[in-house]
């Protein structure tokens, strides 16, 4: 996703379980909520995200489990 | 004048926090006994420390950056002779997550069991804090939601009906101003009265309507409550249990559950 650019969640991916999609679950990542890209650090991983209001960073990893439109 | 007045009407003194917030005596970390233990809970950034400072009369550490308390502070307060001691909890998003800090403050508010819970909310991102709220609220019945940033939000134009939340946690909401100590006194007070018993909360669970669940939850809880009769909450560890979450799931294994218990006291 590129800097700048927002996306709105439909969902998170099967292969995300436990609490690892709890996790995603209570930063607020819900289907329906909307996704800004902030900043990038250096490296291009991890990118900070704008998720209601509050800046949260997460790693390719995690981010590629949440299912987006743009 | 005014205190002409305030003689003539004594009553109204009486009954004012501002009045009797005089009486507040910061006991700092000077705490040899006490009759009610206050957690302070919220998500990272909402000025716990903040209020945790103001009440006890501590300047243990402000910052603005996350994980700046990764360990639980202690400290007291006396009103209305009455000892407090104060639990300042790291910032958590969630109760169930797997991070130092958030088990922390998990462990203390499920196993210490603290009197009075003070959740402290940002007052401009509600939506998010009250994910939190909400899953404490499972966990204990006697909360008080703190809105804190009160001036923050005020900026912004946000109107909160705090009467309305009141009813639908089944709490009390204090609304305050941590930074120019606005609201303290009434959230001293509030945490007296809900440590004291005088208000009784009934807080909003949402597994209420869990529906075909509620059987297996039901043996599940039972079943706890035969094997650890000592430790509270046996409903909270039963759905935590179903939910999967590892860290209760290898305690109860391995049979630390009592003493994961045991170490927060």
């Amino acid at each position: 996703m590129e800097i700048g650019k927002s996306c709105r969640v439909i969902g998170i991916n099967e292969r995300c379980n436990g609490l690892e999609r709890r996790r995603l679950l209570d930063l607020g990542i819900l289907p329906g909520t909307l996704i800004k890209a902030e900043m990038q650090s250096p490296s291009g991983d991890p990118i900070a995200y704008r998720i209601r209001d509050t800046i949260i960073g997460l790693r390719k990893e995690q981010a590629c489990l949440i299912e987006v439109i743009m | 004048m005014n205190i002409d007045q305030n003689l003539l009407q004594p009553d109204k003194c009486v009954t004012c926090p501002s009045h009797n917030s005089i009486e507040l005596m910061r006991l700092g970390v000077d705490m040899q006994d006490w009759d009610y233990v206050v957690g302070l809970a919220g998500n990272p950034n909402t000025g716990k420390s903040t209020i945790f400072n103001s009440l006890t009369g501590l300047r243990q550490h402000t910052g603005n950056w996350p994980g700046k308390t990764v360990s639980r502070m202690e400290g007291g307060y006396e009103y209305e002779s009455t000892r407090y001691k104060v639990v300042d909890l790291p910032g958590a998003y969630s109760l169930l997550s797997t991070s130092i800090d958030e088990e922390i403050a998990r462990n203390f508010i499920l196993f210490g069991r603290p009197d009075v819970t003070v959740v402290v909310v940002d007052a401009t991102r509600l939506e998010r804090n009250l994910n939190l709220a909400l899953q404490i609220l499972e966990i204990t019945d006697r909360a008080v939601l703190c809105l804190n940033l009160m001036d923050e939000a005020n900026k912004h134009g946000i109107v909160i009906d705090e009467r309305c939340l009141a009813r639908d946690l089944g709490i009390p909401v204090v609304p305050t101003v941590a930074r120019n100590q606005e609201g303290l006194p009434y959230l001293i007070q509030t945490i007296g009265d809900v440590a004291s018993g005088k208000i009784k909360c009934n807080p909003y669970r949402s597994n209420k309507k869990i529906g075909e669940m509620s059987v297996i939850v039901k043996q599940l809880t039972e079943k706890l409550e035969s094997i650890y009769p000592d430790l509270p909450n046996h409903r909270w560890l039963a759905l935590r249990l179903l939910d999967g979450d590892s860290d209760i799931i290898s305690a109860l294994s391995e049979g630390k559950l009592q003493s994961l218990a045991n170490s927060v006291k």
